[in-house]
């Protein structure tokens, strides 16, 4: 099992990132590249504006979609683009059963899609970066058994650790903290099935920075173990750390589209795109189109654009791929 | 024409279009090879020597390409030859032979298959035949227990046996013609002799051709009847062995044997040719050789030197231009 | 050879252990046996005399121990959401994911590598950058949202092919397969389809790949230079040299087809393992949750030992990697 997770080490690793991202990047190739191809500069445009809008949804959405007060049932199942026939309210994108704004639900949900996303991505690589760097830096059997984890749990799609381990988070807590807690359990959830790809690159480049002589005199001056990880070493491993971010991003974001679509997610209390998702395909039958369509179409955007990103960031600053 | 004449190379240019412009590995070069003559091409490393060998191989890998001029095999041109009919040139009537022998032979694929499904593919004969054949083209390169080396696989073989195996290949359907760009690169020293007299053997016995790409002016010296030098993609000396050996005209020659111990015996120190090859986004004006040249004229850093015949060789040098032609 | 085998295997049963210690783990630390088995108004003495009886109180490793004996003999203790055993329950279903996965899977290899081949081989082709893009977004987008597209078109508007459940089904030596009726092989092309797509284009983009990485080697070049046709170069010397660490990823990736088999059957209502597995996390069913987990150890570890030793007799390399070269 060893040998192919090696590749897959190899496929998003780049180790000559480092110097070439930090200095004098309008000249860089990255720059030049990114410049080059518009396909590129359309899914960052595309990445910001969805970005933009989830942080402003309280300025921009036209309704607050979660507050009851705020409904009108006979709002419900409006099409877009058209007045509602009771009560003459306009709606861009049309009304869900509820009589919810959908453009108002969208941007919420993705507010809470690109949350979870982030965060979750930041969790798993605070988790995989120190358990990277301890385990690489101090070798020995803590190396061991923190890889050997690792090689478990590679056994296994990133997607199917995350639902399980929402499985057991859900079975751990209490009945009634339940649906405030599920958007944490999600993200502790992801966060967890995505840190071994941080891990494993981490301990590999701290293993080559440890024998440089600059670790080495850090140890004859008397630094501590924790001062030479943080401050020495991890600069030196960020280049590579922040592609594998933006690639997890990608499977992050799915990832919890796909656990709310399946139930087993976000809450209907505080949806996001997948359990939008959800909800709007129980109208595909009855010709309510635009309740699918609009969160489907969203949610392609940002999976679509993070995911050309990342493929592109990785590709440039790994020529070996090219 | 001489009717002797195998390979005829006339005028030759290899250009691979970049983003920023126009490269040009192959420059202008002509040069003619007779049946069962061994011509060595030499120059160092980027000179254009391998991918002149592939422009007679029809192997130029796009976006390269021949820009123009001719590549004539027995009168008969085939640089513009569609690729169906180039297959049944290579292999049949050239064969190459290349430099890593680590990774010229197919890992997978047992070494009798390999030559099995190659004379298959230019003779008609039955599998069994072939295999026999096989044996027979194993003997002959002297692999000993041929019959029972056969099934082996690549990676069971030495660095010498692969070549003697990859030799084997190239002659398998008795080819007229061999491109053999660095055969003895890779190998180890003690092998790199038998493998060159091997190779100068076989071809001696059949009367086929070889164009011997190398940078190696021992190997010259030995194995070859003629020699061509190149630099920058371009010819700037060509000639019997034995002359330009003895009498190098060309500076870039007299650098090539200075720089060789024991080539010409003289005072054994090893010279160097101060600079380096240019690259070939920037190649001088004029001679492409003028910024390394310690006999540099004014002439040369703007007109671009041709080849002329001096004393039985040519040589494109504006040092030799008129003067020796008399004579 | 044989110590390569033993390896791989007592490797592979160190990940089952561990994997079991996970789903033993559910057990002791979730969910009270106890309380489930007796109800709230048991007296404390009722508790502890079943607690003894059901060896609460021995030594972890003890209760471990018994643990992985009950699970080799397909003793999962029963499912808290239905009141059936789960072995039963899980066997009831099994069928139906295991003819799924493996029905998209075929297809997803098909396709994979004769796109693959193909966009490698033609690879500045109109229709190979074609495939090249679309494949791209096939790899973006999520399992579930092709799903309900698929549906949506083929189901909705077109009304071409069932959008959820198995169709009838017939029996075969016992078992219930839905290929076998027409009904249910129309039920299961969307489902394969779905599931396959995003497997298949992984190994697509990786054939390819590797197959341009083969194409450009030095012995692709000599056999070139040696005259051999366009179709033995491609077919007889390529693509074995591509199979060699293309088999190792799509081994895994059928591994993962069981995973994204939950998706799809949840998409689809098709009533598998996974759909299973889904409800019971809904209503935290921690047996059923334990045994899949151990189900689906079971499956992945073992495809990754066929996948080592089918590696391993491919190349020749390896076999043979005892014995040093002859000759000089």
């Amino acid at each position: 099992m060893t040998d192919h997770s090696e590749r897959i080490e190899m496929n998003s690793v780049p180790a000559e990132v480092s110097e070439k991202s930090t200095a004098g990047w309008r000249n860089s190739d990255l720059w030049f590249s990114f410049k080059r191809s518009p396909v590129i500069v359309l899914a960052a445009l595309v990445f910001f504006i969805l970005v933009a809008s989830a942080v402003f949804a309280p300025v921009l959405a036209p309704y607050t979609p979660f507050d009851p007060a705020s409904l009108n049932l006979m709002n419900g199942f409006t099409a877009p683009l058209a007045s509602n026939e009771f009560t003459g309210d306009y709606f861009l994108l049309g009304t869900d059963d509820q009589g919810r704004d959908m453009l108002s639900t969208i941007l919420y949900g993705l507010r809470v899609s690109l949350f979870v996303g982030i965060t979750a991505v930041l969790f798993a690589m605070l988790l995989g970066v120190t358990l990277g760097l301890i385990s690489g830096y101090l070798g020995g059997w803590v190396d061991n058994v923190i890889m050997r984890v690792a090689d478990v749990q590679m056994t296994f799609p990133s997607i199917m650790v995350a639902m399980l381990l929402y499985g057991i988070g859900k079975g751990i807590i209490p009945p009634d903290l339940r649906d405030e807690m599920a958007i944490w359990v999600l993200i502790v959830s992801i966060g967890l099935s995505e840190w071994v790809q941080f891990a494993r690159t981490v301990r590999g480049a701290t293993m080559v920075e440890k024998e440089k002589e600059y670790v080495q005199a850090g140890h004859l001056i008397g630094l501590s173990r924790v001062s030479i990880m943080v401050r020495h070493i991890l600069p030196n491993v960020m280049g590579p750390v922040l592609v594998i971010a933006t690639i997890s991003l990608a499977l992050a974001i799915i990832a919890e589209a796909t656990l709310s679509f399946l139930g087993v997610g976000a809450p209907k209390t505080e949806p996001s795109l997948g359990t939008l998702i959800n909800v709007g395909r129980q109208f595909i039958l009855s010709g309510e189109w635009w309740i699918l369509l609009f969160p489907s179409l969203t949610l392609l955007a940002l999976a679509l654009s993070v995911n050309l990103f990342g493929d592109w960031l990785r590709d440039v600053l790994n020529p070996k791929l090219r | 024409m001489n009717r002797d004449v195998l390979l005829e190379v006339v005028n030759l240019c290899v250009e691979i279009p970049t983003r920023d412009a126009v490269l040009r590995p192959v420059d202008t070069v002509s040069f003619e090879l007779r049946r069962g003559e061994i011509l060595g091409v030499v120059g160092e490393s980027g000179a254009g020597k391998s991918m002149c060998g592939s422009a007679i191989m029809g192997l130029i890998d796009p976006p390269g390409q021949i820009a123009s001029g001719k590549i004539l095999l027995s009168g008969e041109r085939i640089d513009n030859l569609p690729e169906s009919a180039w297959r049944r040139i290579r292999g049949k009537r050239i064969g190459m032979v290349f430099q890593d022998p680590l990774t010229s032979l197919n890992p997978l694929m047992r070494v009798g298959d390999q030559l099995v499904e190659t004379i298959r593919t230019h003779l008609p004969l039955s599998a069994s035949e072939a295999r026999r054949r096989a044996v027979e083209s194993l003997e002959e390169v002297g692999i000993p227990a041929a019959a029972s080396r056969i099934d082996d696989y690549p990676h069971q073989f030495s660095g010498g046996m692969r070549q003697r195996v990859v030799i084997a290949l190239a002659l398998a359907a008795e080819p007229e013609l061999i491109i053999a760009d660095e055969p003895t690169t890779a190998l180890d020293v003690s092998v790199q002799a038998q493998i060159m007299a091997l190779l100068k053997d076989l071809c001696h016995r059949r009367r086929t051709a070889v164009m011997l790409i190398t940078h190696d002016m021992g190997v010259i010296a030995e194995a070859t009847d003629r020699v061509a030098v190149l630099y920058a993609g371009r010819v700037v000396e060509i000639g019997k062995t034995e002359d330009v050996l003895a009498d190098p005209a060309h500076p870039y020659t007299r650098g090539l044997m200075a720089s060789t111990p024991a080539a010409d015996g003289s005072d054994g120190r090893l010279n160097q040719i101060p600079g380096a090859m240019p690259n070939l986004v920037s190649i001088p004006a004029g001679c492409a050789f003028n910024p390394r040249c310690d006999q540099v004229e004014a002439r040369c850093q703007n007109e671009r030197p041709e080849l002329r015949s001096w004393k039985g060789r040519s040589l494109a040098c504006w040092r030799y231009s008129e003067s020796e032609e008399v004579s | 050879m044989l110590a390569f085998v033993l390896q791989r295997v007592a490797q592979a049963l160190l990940v089952l252990l561990a994997v079991g210690f996970v789903s033993f783990s559910m057990f002791q630390f979730m969910g009270d046996p106890v309380e489930n088995m007796m109800g709230q108004e048991a007296t404390v003495a009722d508790r502890a005399a079943l607690e003894e009886r059901l060896g609460l109180n021995d030594p972890i490793v003890v209760q471990f121990a018994r643990f992985v004996g009950r699970a080799i003999e397909g003793d999962f203790g029963v499912s808290y959401r239905v009141g059936l055993p789960v072995a039963e329950v899980i066997f009831d279903r099994l069928p139906a994911t295991l003819e799924l996965a493996l029905f998209s899977g075929v297809l997803a290899i098909g396709l994979g590598f004769v796109l693959g081949i193909y966009t490698a081989i033609k690879r500045d082709g109109w229709l190979a950058h074609s495939i090249m893009t679309l494949s791209l977004i096939g790899v973006s987008l999520p399992t579930f949202l092709i799903g309900i597209f698929l549906i949506w078109i083929f189901s909705v508007t077109l009304g071409w092919l069932p959008s959820f459940g198995r169709g009838e089904t017939a029996s075969f030596f016992g078992v219930e397969l839905a290929i076998l009726t027409w009904s249910g092989f129309k039920s299961m092309i969307l489902p394969a389809v779905t599931l396959g797509l995003y497997q298949m284009t992984l190994i697509m983009r990786l054939v390819r790949a590797e197959m341009l990485e083969v194409l450009r080697s030095d012995y692709i070049r000599f056999a070139r230079a040696r005259g051999l046709s366009p179709y033995r170069i491609h077919y007889r010397h390529a693509l074995k040299n591509t199979l060699v660490p293309v088999i190792t990823v799509t081994g895994l990736q059928l591994g993962s087809i069981i995973a994204f088999a939950i998706i799809t059957e949840t998409v689809f209502q098709w009533p598998g393992v996974g759909l299973l597995f889904i409800n019971a996390i809904g209503f935290v069913d921690i047996p059923v949750m334990s045994a899949y987990l151990l189900l689906v150890g079971v499956i992945f570890v073992s495809i990754n030992l066929v996948v080592d030793l089918l590696y391993y007799s491919i190349d020749p390399r390896l076999s043979f990697s005892g014995t040093k070269a002859k000759g000089h």
